[in-house]
């Protein structure tokens, strides 16, 4: 613990220096958000006042009017939605059963299974986009839902299962054990006993793969031409040329999508970190 | 019904599938190795075939062999983008190493406010990029950017940062680094404490100094997770998209908006885009094998 760092004397000195360069972190990495913010609540004189005020003088909530009487913004948070909460939930069904036979059960090719799940995290996902859209024109999918969806799916599906893999290992093997000498099966031993005491691990994959889907910029700019399909991610950089120099609008909108985020993250902080560190550093 | 998993092994294959145990976990990775050979694997072979054709975005026509990466490389936007792409990759990824490094050593101990330090962690790498791009770019905005009023007051810059290349270059690398150091000092930090604490006692009861314990202990137990986090952050930085593309209005060119703009909006760049997306996975498969090979990153704590 501290033998990594305290160097005897003058300790005092050293945990003032410590506390200043946390201070310095934190503000550094709120800082745009706060900005941003501050930007979002001010009159549209004041935002191109110089120099630059540092509190907003009149706090006004035009620019989130603006913003919400967009019909396309409405639209694209819909999209938002659905396109990361269907991908989460295919994504927990097929990464759940696959993890667990990674994590609990013995069988050949293992090692082979794990290197071609291990692959797409390393696959840049630009380089499918060409045969992808070919494909998808043949079928018929692009502009849906569907288009977004199947590509997330596959590239959230290795951070699903290798997290989870983390989550189902560290149960205790007794359990099935168990549930197998009482005459369960696989299959059920799986759903009756891990599903429900991996209930939190798989709660916080969710919370990941939901992140992930909802911040998932590539594909839906590649498939989606038609804003009654397209997500925030790809709505919100187009208000550039939409609001011109309503930057107020730009910035509101750009806070409505990342409070969200913030929020869950600051609720589930704990878990997200031992989620996320489960999947980098064991894997 | 048996498995198409492989059939190239003889004897121990019926055993292994007739195991019911076995047998349950083969059924229960098919689905998403399925999905993954489908919807991955599948395309890049296919991208691969394109590579070496006369394509548009409707038809495949002649073998011209080498043709189109012939083309991508008298590209000079293709070259401006390669060129971006790798003064952005190892400047980034070098910053947020040795600032993660410094962060994750800095807050390996018991303190109070962790909980906020940990909160400050996770708040950028939680933003989607597109809209920290966004963000940044309000914030280098000409007439209402913080920075942007900042840096000319102060007399660094002169120019408009959102319209010169080079500016926009380096203010993708700050933001880049502002969003990704955090989730690399994460990584790090979760590498550190799995270092045993005695390892130091004994080395300080040796009389090793602050800087031998740092080099000959901390920073070679720590060499695997520094080594799988740099090779995350590198091959994420190597095909790095989104910011580029909102954050400088489409003018600054990477690897990726080359393959994008060749797909997605010029119909006669299709088959040079889709060479050049060929070239982007070739690569970063080489980059992932360079740190596994050479560097010796381990793949899996498996068997």
């Amino acid at each position: 613990m501290a033998a990594a760092s305290a160097s005897g004397g003058g300790r005092t000195l050293n945990s003032a220096l410590f506390y200043v360069f946390l201070v310095v972190f934190v503000l550094v990495s709120v800082f745009p958000l706060v900005w941003i913010f501050k930007m979002s609540i001010v009159t549209k004189a004041e935002l191109f006042e110089s120099p630059p005020t540092i509190l907003p003088n009149t706090p006004t909530g035009a620019s989130y009017g603006t913003i919400f009487a967009d019909p396309s913004f409405q639209k694209a948070l819909i999209n938002s939605t659905i396109i990361a909460g269907v991908t989460t939930v295919i994504c927990l069904f097929f990464g759940a059963i696959a993890a667990y036979a990674i994590a609990r059960l013995r069988f050949r090719f293992k090692s082979i299974v794990m290197t071609l799940i291990l692959a797409i995290s390393f696959f840049p996902a630009v380089a499918i986009i060409a045969p992808l859209f070919i494909q998808f024109r043949r079928i018929g999918i692009i502009d849906t839902y569907l288009a977004a969806i199947v590509p997330d799916v596959v590239f959230a599906l290795p951070l699903t299962i290798w997290i989870l893999v983390a989550f189902f290992k560290e149960l205790p093997f007794d359990l099935e054990e168990a549930a197998k000498i009482d005459g369960a099966t696989t299959i059920q031993a799986f759903r009756m006993v891990i599903v429900p005491l991996a209930a939190p691990g798989v709660f916080t994959t969710a919370i990941l793969t939901f992140i992930f889907a909802w911040n998932e910029f590539l594909f839906a700019n590649t498939f989606l031409f038609d804003d009654s399909t397209q997500p925030v991610t790809v709505v919100i950089p187009n208000f550039a040329t939409v609001y011109t120099v309503d930057y107020g609008a730009q910035a509101a909108a750009a806070v409505v999508v990342t409070v969200p985020l913030v929020i869950m993250v600051l609720i589930f902080q704990r878990r997200i970190v031992s989620g996320l560190t489960a999947g980098a550093v064991k894997g | 019904m048996t498995t198409p998993v492989k059939q190239k092994k003889r004897s121990g294959l019926k055993e292994e599938f007739g195991n019911p145990e076995r047998r349950t976990a083969y059924y229960m990775i098919l689905p998403a190795l399925f999905i993954i050979l489908v919807v991955a694997f599948y395309p890049i072979t296919y991208s691969l075939y394109l590579s070496f054709h006369q394509a548009n975005i409707n038809a495949v026509g002649n073998f011209v062999g080498l043709q189109n990466y012939i083309l991508m490389f008298q590209n000079t936007e293709f070259l401006d983008g390669l060129r971006n792409t790798l003064i952005f990759t190892v400047i980034s990824v070098f910053f947020e190493f040795i600032i993660g490094l410094a962060i994750a050593l800095a807050i390996n101990r018991a303190f109070r406010g962790r909980g906020l330090v940990r909160a400050a962690i996770l708040v950028p790498w939680a933003f989607p990029t597109v809209i920290s791009a966004v963000m940044w770019r309000l914030m280098f905005q000409d007439q209402v950017g913080i920075i942007q009023y900042a840096a000319t007051s102060l007399g660094v810059i002169s120019d408009p940062i959102l319209s010169n290349q080079t500016l926009l270059l380096i203010g993708a690398i700050l933001v880049d680094t502002w969003k990704t150091t955090p989730f690399m000092a994460l990584l790090i930090l979760a590498g550190l404490q799995t270092i045993p604490g005695e390892v130091y006692e004994a080395a300080r009861v040796d009389g090793a100094s602050v800087w031998q314990r740092f080099f000959r202990i901390t920073l070679p137990l720590l060499k695997p997770a520094i080594l799988v986090a740099v090779l995350f952050r590198t091959l994420d930085a190597y095909r790095i998209y989104d910011l580029f593309w909102a954050m400088s209005n489409r003018e600054l060119e990477s690897l990726s908006t080359f393959v994008y703009k060749g797909v997605r909006i010029s119909q006669l760049n299709f088959a040079v885009g889709n060479a050049a997306s060929v070239f982007i996975f070739i690569t970063a498969f080489a980059i992932a094998i360079f740190f596994i090979k050479v560097l010796g990153m381990q793949t899996s704590t498996e068997e």
